[in-house]
């Protein structure tokens, strides 16, 4: 399954063509050209995340032993494994829609190059945020495959947590894609970082809900609490309602920022 | 005679002009992220940490967030003065270029290389002591301790910004960095003894961990935090981090005066 | 006549307030290369932007191959080739990678690429940087690689803005070489240069833009014709005193001009205007003789030389 496809299905194609989507795939086949020489750096993404659960299990999962989560005791690493997956979906998507989108749009001007051709800044939005969602969905099976090999996956369900860690990642993505039309520079990639941190902490992440006592509603306003709450879900193939109330928070976080970014990038582009 | 200012302190004066601009952004890098950790992993996690028994021994008798706040004072001035290394000065040399805008001055390699130092241990030291500051007024954290903590920030700051700036100074292109932050910084953020003893590790893990500068620092600035002071070790620990920065700077020296005046 | 490949008409470019384009009537027949001529901030870029169809004009009509760019925008990006001002090459893609993608954006065939990328490579003399990194190509060799990339469609329109600033002399001529050969071919040029040289070497026909404004249009040779003398006559009379002595020569020749540099007197005898100037007793400290350039009609027309 690809995720141009999953793009394609939650924006009806008719509407795609007359927003001027019609090659973004292109602009996935630059990035697959550049990063063939930098391969390293593709799969040198896919450690940090596995460094953090290594050095969760071995170092802060002793000093914490088990957490109870809805009545039952967790071990520390099976309740942490989950929401590094679908952090990790949310760094590499800014990641790759932020700094490298900056690059190219500010310094590298390739999208200024590619508007040159029939290409329009809806493929270009479109190409970069597909772009992100491959790249995640490449770290997302590897991270899988690690959980699963160390244990920390409870069923079949756990495959769920792929396409969930897409619907993260095209969340996040179509986020860093309109912050950066915003953005003035490099330094403003300081202001990405500390936006993030605070995400990645305090979405109960590491420590259960519970923990946040009345403040536990504010931890709702992270959108990736609720991808933490469906890739734990997955993982324990543990089905409720509230699910529904998690997918739907990204899907409308995503469809908005998406149109929004598409006619940022235009204004952008096409002054 | 009036007597001229150093030409290091001259590189510095340079610094500041730039950091007078942007230090409102840097300050979220070398303030807010830190506390935020310490929130999360420090008070957070802590407090799963402090109701299993057992582990306080493991700590060495302190709360959770005691034990991890010196480690992140240091880890910071690492990241911080890493990153500062990094691209900043191979924009020095190609980019911006101002590296050789200064070697058209008076001032040479030397001058250039001992004023990133200065302005490292500056930025480590600003870090520190913001974060420092912070820790005072938390009832577990609170000490004099805090003081000396933040200069073994600034060593571990420097001790990581030489080398790096010898790497720097020498490549041609930019695709190392990344590699360095993924294959080298994080994983000493991880495992460098900031979130947990070292011997919770594998053994080949703390050798890791042990050859770097980080570990070092962070036992001394936690000796310091915690007051259990062994001033022997502190010695020999201190002296294995600033070795690090010297050879750094030593061979930072060399390499960029070889672009410099090739 | 056949139809005008370009046609414009009341065409306008305004960023909020401020107005770069203020209105200009333009065509281009097939074939022929066309230029914009004016000092930096004219509006040249702006009007190329918009002919390249990626600037939408604020208001007026603008027409290539019969096409609104606002309906067929990509319709007729796919027939035309853009070098822009500032190079806009991939870096981290090597000489011939640039050329493979370009033509993939035209939805070209693999395939197809290849065989477009290796002709092109030999069009720019860059067969043997083909895996060069872009990085590391001089600055002529990029100019040639962008305008190589540009025509990896075999666009029946090429737009080059400002093709030759900032390269050495001898990178400028063997890019006209090269661009003369493409007119040979049939390709339609618009380009645009402060450059009058330039102007004069390449263009069948140009347009003079000042302040967003077309000031003159025409040949080379028929605006010097128009606006200007055969020869202009350069009298150098030393710093801070051509204003002095300037009026002096006031009746020799057609009229002229003074600049702080210099004083011009545009004549159609040169010779015979500097005998007139020896005989009122001037002296300066060199005096020099050359045929009319574009240089002139543009200082006669904006009251202002190019180099500004």
């Amino acid at each position: 399954m690809s995720d141009t496809s999953i793009v394609l299905r939650i924006i009806p194609v008719s509407y795609l063509s007359a927003l001027g989507v019609r090659r973004p795939h292109r602009m996935i086949e630059r990035h697959v050209m550049a990063y063939r020489r930098q391969w390293l750096i593709v799969v040198s993404g896919f450690f940090e995340p596995l460094f953090y659960l290594l050095s969760m299990r071995a170092g802060v999962g002793d000093l914490v032993g088990d957490v109870s989560v809805a009545g039952r005791a967790v071990p520390y690493d099976a309740f942490v494994a989950p929401a590094l997956m679908a952090s990790s979906a949310m760094n590499g998507a800014i990641f790759d829609s932020t700094g490298n989108v900056l690059h190219r749009l500010k310094y590298a001007r390739i999208y200024d190059a590619a508007l040159a051709t029939p290409m329009g800044p809806a493929d270009v939005a479109l190409g970069e945020i597909s772009w992100a969602l491959i790249r995640g969905q490449i770290y997302a099976i590897g991270f899988l495959a690690v959980m699963a090999a160390m244990g920390l996956t409870e069923s079949w369900w756990c495959l769920m947590a792929l396409p969930v860690c897409a619907l993260i990642g095209l969340t996040f993505a179509s986020i860093g894609f309109l912050g950066t039309t915003y953005m003035r520079g490099w330094s403003d990639m300081e202001i990405v970082n500390t936006l993030m941190m605070p995400l990645f902490l305090f979405s109960a992440t590491f420590f259960p809900i519970s923990s946040y006592g009345d403040w536990a509603w504010v931890v709702q306003l992270s959108p990736l609490y609720h991808g933490v709450a469906l890739v734990r879900a997955c993982n324990a193939g543990v089905w409720t309602a509230s699910l529904v109330v998690h997918a739907l928070v990204l899907l409308v976080i995503s469809v908005v920022m998406l149109a929004w970014a598409s006619r940022r990038i235009d204004r952008l582009l096409r002054r | 005679m009036q007597i001229a200012t150093p030409g290091p302190l001259r590189v510095v004066s340079g610094h500041l002009v730039v950091f007078r601009r942007l230090w409102r952004l840097n300050l979220l890098s070398s303030f807010v992220q830190p506390m935020l950790y310490l929130l999360g992993l420090g008070v957070g996690v802590g407090a799963l940490v402090d109701r299993n028994a057992g582990s306080t021994a493991t700590l060495g008798g302190v709360s959770y967030v005691a034990f991890v706040a010196p480690g992140l004072m240091a880890t910071t001035a690492m990241a911080v003065c890493a990153a500062e290394s990094m691209w900043p000065v191979m924009g020095g040399l190609k980019w911006r270029r101002d590296y050789h805008g200064i070697a058209a001055t008076p001032l040479d390699a030397t001058d250039i290389v001992l004023g990133h130092m200065i302005w490292m241990a500056m930025r480590a030291g600003i870090t520190g002591a913001a974060v420092a500051t912070a820790l005072a007024f938390v009832d577990d954290t609170r000490s004099w301790g805090l003081v000396p903590a933040v200069i073994v920030a600034m060593a571990v700051g420097i001790a990581f910004a030489m080398p790096i700036m010898a790497y720097s100074v020498g490549a041609e292109m930019d695709g190392g960095f990344p590699a360095i932050q993924r294959f080298v910084i994080i994983p000493l953020f991880l495992f460098g003894g900031a979130f947990y003893p070292l011997s919770q590790l594998p053994e080949a893990v703390q050798w890791f961990a042990r050859a770097f500068p980080l570990w070092h620092g962070v036992v001394v600035a936690r000796g310091f935090t915690t007051g259990d002071t062994d001033w022997a070790g502190v010695a020999g620990h201190l002296a294995y981090v600033l070795l690090w920065a010297a050879v750094g700077t030593v061979v930072s020296i060399r390499r960029l005066a070889g672009r410099l005046y090739p | 006549m056949p139809e005008p490949l370009i046609v414009a008409r009341g065409l306008k470019k305004r960023f909020d307030e401020f107005e770069a384009v203020k209105g200009i009537d333009v065509e281009v027949q097939p074939g022929e290369v066309f230029g914009f001529l004016g000092p930096n901030g004219a509006g040249k870029s702006s009007t190329m932007r918009m002919i390249a169809c990626v600037s939408p004009a604020s208001e007026g009509t603008l027409r290539l191959f019969g096409m609104d760019p606002a309906v067929d925008g990509a319709k007729i990006r796919a027939r035309i080739g853009v070098v822009p001002q500032l190079d806009t090459l991939d870096t981290e893609l090597s000489v011939q990678e640039n050329l493979w993608i370009y033509g993939r954006y035209f939805d070209l065939s693999r395939a197809e690429c290849r065989r477009r990328a290796t002709e092109l490579l030999e069009f720019a003399q860059l067969t043997d940087r083909a895996d060069s990194v872009v990085e590391h190509l001089s600055g002529g060799m990029k100019r040639r690689l962008s305008i190589a990339r540009s025509l990896i469609n075999e666009p029946e329109l090429l737009l080059l803005d400002e093709p030759t600033t900032g390269l050495d002399p001898q990178a400028r001529h063997v890019l006209w070489e090269r661009l003369y050969r493409l007119k040979q071919q049939g390709v339609t040029q618009v380009l645009t240069t402060h450059y009058m040289d330039e102007a004069e070497q390449l263009c069948d026909r140009l347009v003079v833009m000042d302040q967003g404004l077309i000031v003159a249009e025409g040949s080379p040779r028929e605006l010097i014709d128009r606006y200007s003398t055969r020869e202009v006559l350069e009298l150098r009379f030393g710093a801070g005193t051509n204003d002095q002595f300037g009026p002096q020569v006031a009746g020799i020749g057609d009229r002229f001009e003074v600049l702080p540099d210099r004083v011009l007197v545009y004549a159609d005898d040169g010779e015979a205007a500097l005998a007139e100037a020896h005989h009122r007793g001037l002296r300066p400290e060199s005096a020099l003789v050359r045929r009319s350039s574009l240089e002139d009609v543009f200082l006669l027309l904006t009251g202002r030389s190019l180099a500004d």
